[in-house]
């Protein structure tokens, strides 16, 4: 049995895990039980995609007799399948183990129990067709099970309408993908895809193809303005689930992106790049604008996803111009970054989730301007939930750093690009990154800030307890590897390197360790450098003797008192700084332009008696510009087409004719 | 014996970065007296602050927590090994490689984080306008910081910080428009980012425009002590950037023997200080900027930034 | 004589530099300021350029430059604001961070464009042109983004700037063309001076929105 094979067994076994998670009662054995089996389960996955990963062989494939008769089902592993694999079955592992403890809260087993496990299966199989036939099947379960998930708490009705919106949104996307399949196919109609990779310099559009791509993957992805379903559908769902989706489902996506545009469709032109890079620097930049103004700890969350995915994207797009343009070495920094951020943000996203959902466990709280001084309450938690603040905020020696590091190095190279148009374009949509990653901690200070530190702004935040075990410990792993990834990414770019190889046909050259054993080197020994081990070691050292220092030559004495606040503290917690205060500087800077933000100040006359009051009107030019008109044209549609259902059998039987007519008329004239 | 004398010189520029800190500060304070026609303290008075500040018992806010006390550790010690990667008197050093111009101000991004967090923790209102603010300022120093780093790299084609020392100092340049260009961004940048005026005011109390102070306000004993330095460090640092990047005369290379390296060394004292003085003589010069007005001025610094890579496409021909 | 071509070409640099800083200023007087460094700056460009080209009759065109375009202009300019008691803050149709960003992008097509036509040329004679081409197009942008008739004003003396600065740039222009510019601008000037003080006269205001209500176009 080669790895392969061992991999597609787990599908059906975690089919089977959903099979009996119908049966489940409200008890804790019943939760552990088939949440620790789909645990185990992602974790023996994710060996097998390390193995596949290191693993020095050709691609395996194999034929089953599944799906259409004519074609079978195909599948296929290569070394971009098995680095997805580890992706998926670590965030799944991660989110499995949180799920030991937090899962127990949920009221309702028979709602989430049996699709927990199908919507891991659907995610991996997605991985390992290489068929389009199939390829649409499991990315439809894929779709159909999360968004089961998102309805677990269907009596609430903003979550049936981020539900509703994101199985338009779904059906939307597999639409485009079923269309692009159509495109690569051609007239040949063979959907395997083999016969696309054979295809692949043939007569086929390929910017039609990238836009499909960009439309399809993209709105799974979350790319502007197709996000808009992203924020409302992911926080709905069940705190581990939240992070499945975003940690791990959108990845499912830029995998499809990744396998239509460099494998499936091989022959990349550098104009393709253009259209990419400026989406994902527009999507980076409005993502993170976007999460600062939510208040809501997990829609914050879900916009920062929208946010790393354009950072994504801007690897992927640099790598196409590199690539196009024959530049090797830009090109595979760039895909190694990209795929590293992949990675990156399946951990810290799934981290930062989890915690808050140990938060909203805690305090029954998703607002964060009703949260605060928590970090007395949940030391732990809050320890894990600041590694993935600091990870995410692209800061050093952690890992988010290192992809987006990488991502600017690649920029550094683009002047050798011989366009004049992407000359001027990328150092541009950097700064559009710097503007991001900054904005981002900027995010962070506010999310942390305000959820963990100050004091508690309600009750509920007052008595809050720290969580369970298994909650911990899952965030406990994801926060060491955050770490680890951050001090030793050469060994993670180095594994890397055959995805890189297969993507852009090139690699780059693994780490020798010419001026010390953990430095980056991407473009050899004369190039830029970065080494997070020992900016690491150096910090250590710097603040032991600090430490050492202070407690040598200082007075030692430490008091409790009153805070000074410039000697008018305030006891109420109400005259801390909020979320919304926070962000009112950036609020006016950025988002008076960009969302309308306009501020309302209605201040009574001295001797009145009314209250004064503040508001603040935003509008979401997405969803203003594009989903809005767009829902109403739909709208408007079906009201037109609603006379087809009070017609005649006569009149129906003539529609059905006509039909039929039409087609003949277009066989003939085909054939 | 390589590996020694390796040692020996980074080592070296540790302690010579924190041993001037105070020094640098203090020569800011008292040109600025000086250009306002008063005595001032004298300049090694940030040394007795510090002394002072350390032998003083340390007050912590009641509900101040274990983030609020190992902050100032963490500032320091971020601040200090960005400090030292910089070159300074040296082009070379041995450890320069381990972190880039990119890598340097996103260490410096580690401290600002945890030093907004702190401002935060103790939950009184004028840490968190400091807090926001600061953050805010940052996330619009940095694309421009990205354009200076741009051009750097084109120049020089890395962006590690020694290899573009020795490029700009071999004088192959000449004077070009867009080194000009971002040296200006680059000032901006700096007053920006140490919190001078007019982004800042670093000598005010009990003001609604303090950005820095008001984040550190809660501060006492030891722990402020640690935060001053840490803020000496990092103009210390800029100064240093500023001078590798756009005056690296006299500079040693790391083969050179001591006399060299003494000359590099008098040499960075001496430029350092002039830039200290001429930073306190522009300081008095100008009026404290409103909050608001200092996005306009970084994104004119945002603006010199994308010039100078733009004119550097030009001047270096497609 | 290379560090000469390296001076004239920071000195162009910063024509373009202070036609942005016109674009950033807020204040009338600011702007006017702006100006006066902006047309010193182009002096002493020609002035170089007459140096290091070998050719005298540029000096005489730094000349003009610096006594009408430093001098005369602005000081008129001056006594025009305090005699009408002009309100003194700028008002711009979009933002001033708009505006700076479509400079830049003008500034990139300047780029651009000259790329391509000066192929043949040497390296700075382009970078010249390139300058020269956004400092026109600036003016323009000054002109259509400010609702002020002072600011178009300087707007457009900003713009002839450019011109001065592009036919420095292209060596053998005769200095015929020069004087008729130079003389054209000044009656230009004159025009736009007795235009402000009738407006002033008949509508109270050289604000152009209050201006348009005559014109019919708003009731």
């Amino acid at each position: 049995m080669n790895l392969l094979e061992i991999f597609l067994w787990m599908i059906p076994l975690l089919l089977l895990i959903g099979g009996v998670g119908l049966l489940a009662h409200k008890t804790a054995t019943w939760y552990r039980g088939v949440y620790g089996a789909t645990g185990l389960v992602c974790l023996f996955g994710l060996v097998v995609g390390v193995a596949g990963l290191v693993a020095e062989q050709p691609p395996l494939e194999l034929v089953l007799p599944l799906g259409l008769p004519w074609s079978h089902a195909h599948f296929r592993l290569d070394h971009l399948t098995a680095f997805f694999m580890v992706v998926v079955n670590l965030g799944g592992a991660a989110a499995s183990l949180f799920a030991m403890g937090y899962g127990l809260h949920e009221p309702h087993p028979r709602r989430i129990l049996p699709l927990y496990p199908c919507f891991l299966a659907a995610m991996n199989l997605v991985l390992v067709v290489d068929d389009a036939y199939s390829f649409l099947l499991a990315w439809e379960c894929m779709s159909l099970t999360s968004w089961g998930l998102v309805l677990v708490e269907h009596r609430i009705a903003s979550n049936r309408q981020a539900a509703f919106l994101y199985l338009s949104m779904a059906g939307f996307g597999t639409m485009m993908l079923l269309f692009l399949f159509g495109v690569l196919a051609g007239q040949a109609g063979d959907f395997s895809f083999a016969a696309f990779r054979l295809n692949s310099a043939g007569n086929v559009n390929g910017f039609l193809v990238l836009f499909l791509v960009l439309l399809g993957a993209g709105s799974k992805a979350g790319l502007f303005p197709l996000h808009v379903w992203l924020p409302l559908a992911h926080p709905a769902a069940p705190s581990h689930v939240s992070a499945l989706m975003s940690g791990v489902m959108t990845k499912v996506a830029v995998y499809a992106a990744l396998r239509i545009i460099f494998d499936l469709n091989a022959h990349v032109q550098w104009q393709w790049s253009v259209p990419v890079l400026i989406i994902a620097g527009i999507t980076a930049f409005i993502g993170v604008l976007y999460a600062i103004m939510q208040h809501d700890i997990k829609r914050l969350l879900a916009y920062h996803t929208v946010e790393n995915i354009g950072i994504i994207f801007l690897g992927i797009g640099l790598a196409m111009a590199f690539r196009a343009n024959h530049q090797f070495v830009g090109a595979s920094v760039a895909i190694t970054a990209a795929l590293l951020h992949t990675l990156n943000h399946s951990l810290f996203k799934s981290l930062l989730f989890l915690g808050s959902g140990a938060v909203l466990h805690a305090t029954g709280e998703r607002d964060i301007e009703k949260l605060g001084g928590l970090i007395h309450r949940m030391p732990v938690t809050a320890f894990f939930f600041l590694v993935g603040s600091a990870a995410i905020s692209a800061l050093p020696p952690l890992n988010g750093f290192v992809s987006e590091w990488l991502i600017f190095q690649a920029m550094m190279v683009s002047p050798h690009l011989p366009q004049p148009l992407m000359k001027f374009l990328i150092p541009c949509v950097g700064a559009l990154l710097a503007l991001a990653a900054a904005l981002a901690a900027a995010c962070f200070v506010k999310a942390f800030g305000v959820t963990f530190l100050g004091r508690p702004r309600s009750p509920q935040a007052a008595q809050a307890v720290e969580t369970d075990g298994f909650s911990l410990s899952a965030m406990a792993v994801l926060a060491t590897l955050c770490i680890l990834i951050g001090i030793f990414p050469v060994t993670v770019v180095d594994l890397l390197q055959p995805v890189s190889q297969l993507l852009v046909g090139v690699h780059l050259p693994p780490h020798s360790g010419e001026l010390a054993p953990f430095t980056l080197l991407p473009f050899g020994s004369e190039g830029s450098s970065y080494d997070g081990f020992l900016i690491m070691l150096f910090m250590l050292v710097a603040s032991t003797l600090t430490a050492w220092s202070v407690k040598r030559f200082a007075c030692g004495v430490t008091k409790r008192g009153d805070a000074w606040d410039c000697g008018q503290p305030d006891p109420s917690p109400m005259t801390q700084y909020t979320a919304g205060s926070f962000s009112q500087p950036i609020r006016r800077v950025f988002g008076s332009v960009w969302f309308y933000a306009r501020e309302k100040v209605d201040m009574p006359l001295p001797g009145e008696t009314r209250a004064a009051s503040f508001k603040v009107t935003m509008l979401d030019p997405a969803w203003e510009g594009l989903i809005a008109p767009l829902g109403q044209g739909i709208g408007w549609l079906s009201e037109r087409f609603n006379v087809l259902h009070f017609l005649s059998i006569r009149q129906y039987l003539f529609l059905v004719f006509t039909t039929l007519i039409l087609f003949l008329l277009m066989v003939a004239q085909w054939s | 014996m390589e590996l020694m004398h390796d040692l020996l010189l980074q080592g070296w520029q540790m302690v010579l970065v924190v041993l001037i800190a105070p020094w640098i500060t203090g020569v800011v304070r008292k040109t600025k007296a000086r250009m306002l026609r008063k005595q001032g303290p004298s300049v090694l008075q940030p040394y007795r602050d510090l002394r002072r500040l350390l032998s003083k018992e340390t007050l912590l806010a009641e509900n101040a927590s274990w983030l609020f006390r190992v902050a100032p550790y963490l500032i320091v010690s971020a601040t200090w090994v960005a400090a030292t990667l910089v070159p300074t008197f040296a082009t070379g050093l041995p450890f320069s490689w381990v972190a880039d111009l990119l890598a340097i101000v996103a260490i410096l991004a580690t401290a600002r984080f945890f030093l907004a967090l702190a401002g935060m923790d103790v939950g009184t209102s004028f840490g968190g306008i400091g807090s926001s603010r600061e953050m805010m300022i940052a996330s619009l120093a940095e694309p421009a910081m990205l354009f200076i780093v741009f051009t750097m790299a084109i120049l020089a084609g890395t962006t590690r910080l020694s290899t573009i020392a020795s490029v700009m100092a071999s004088g192959t340049m000449g004077i070009r428009v867009s080194i000009g260009l971002s040296l200006f961004a680059m000032l901006i940048v700096a007053l920006a980012e140490n919190a001078r005026i007019p982004v800042d005011n670093p000598a005010t109390h009990l003001e609604l425009t303090m950005v820095h102070e008001a984040m550190v306000l809660e501060y006492t004993g030891r722990h402020l002590a640690m935060i001053e330095i840490a803020a000496s460090i990092k103009l210390v640092l800029f100064l240093s950037l500023i001078s590798c990047l756009f005056f690296p005369l006299g500079m040693a290379q790391r083969e050179d023997g001591w006399l060299a390296m003494g000359i590099g060394l008098v040499a960075y004292l001496l430029k350092i200080n002039a830039l200290a003085c001429l930073l306190a003589i522009g300081e008095s010069v100008m009026a404290k900027m409103r909050v608001f007005r200092v996005a306009e001025l970084l994104s004119i610094a945002m603006l010199f930034g994308v010039l100078a890579v733009f004119l550097l496409f030009l001047s270096r021909g497609m | 004589m290379a560090y000469g071509y390296d001076i004239s070409h920071l000195l162009s640099a910063s024509v373009l530099v202070f036609s942005f800083l016109l674009l950033f200023q807020g204040r009338m007087f600011g702007l006017l300021n702006m100006f006066v460094m902006q047309a010193v700056c182009l002096s002493l460009t020609v002035a170089s350029q007459a140096h290091f080209q070998n050719a005298p009759h540029l000096y005489v065109t730094a000349a003009i430059a610096l006594f009408f375009k430093a001098g005369i202009i602005p000081y008129s300019l001056r006594r025009i604001i305090i005699r009408l008691g002009i309100y003194r803050d700028i008002e711009t149709i979009f933002g001033v961070g708009l505006t700076l960003v479509v400079g830049v992008a003008l500034t990139c097509l300047a780029i651009m464009t000259v790329m391509p036509l000066a192929h043949a040329q040497e390296l700075s004679a382009r970078e010249d042109l390139a300058f020269a081409l956004s400092v026109i197009l600036m003016g323009m942008l000054m002109m259509i983004t400010r609702k002020n008739a002072i600011s178009q004003i300087v707007g457009f003396m900003s713009l002839e700037n450019g011109l001065v600065l592009a036919a420095t740039g292209v060596r053998g222009m005769p200095l015929v063309v020069e004087f008729s510019v130079a003389f054209s601008i000044l009656i230009a000037f004159f025009v736009f001076g007795l235009f402000v003080f009738r407006i002033r006269e008949s509508f109270d205001s050289v604000e152009i929105h209050v201006m348009e209500q005559y014109r019919g176009e708003k009731q």
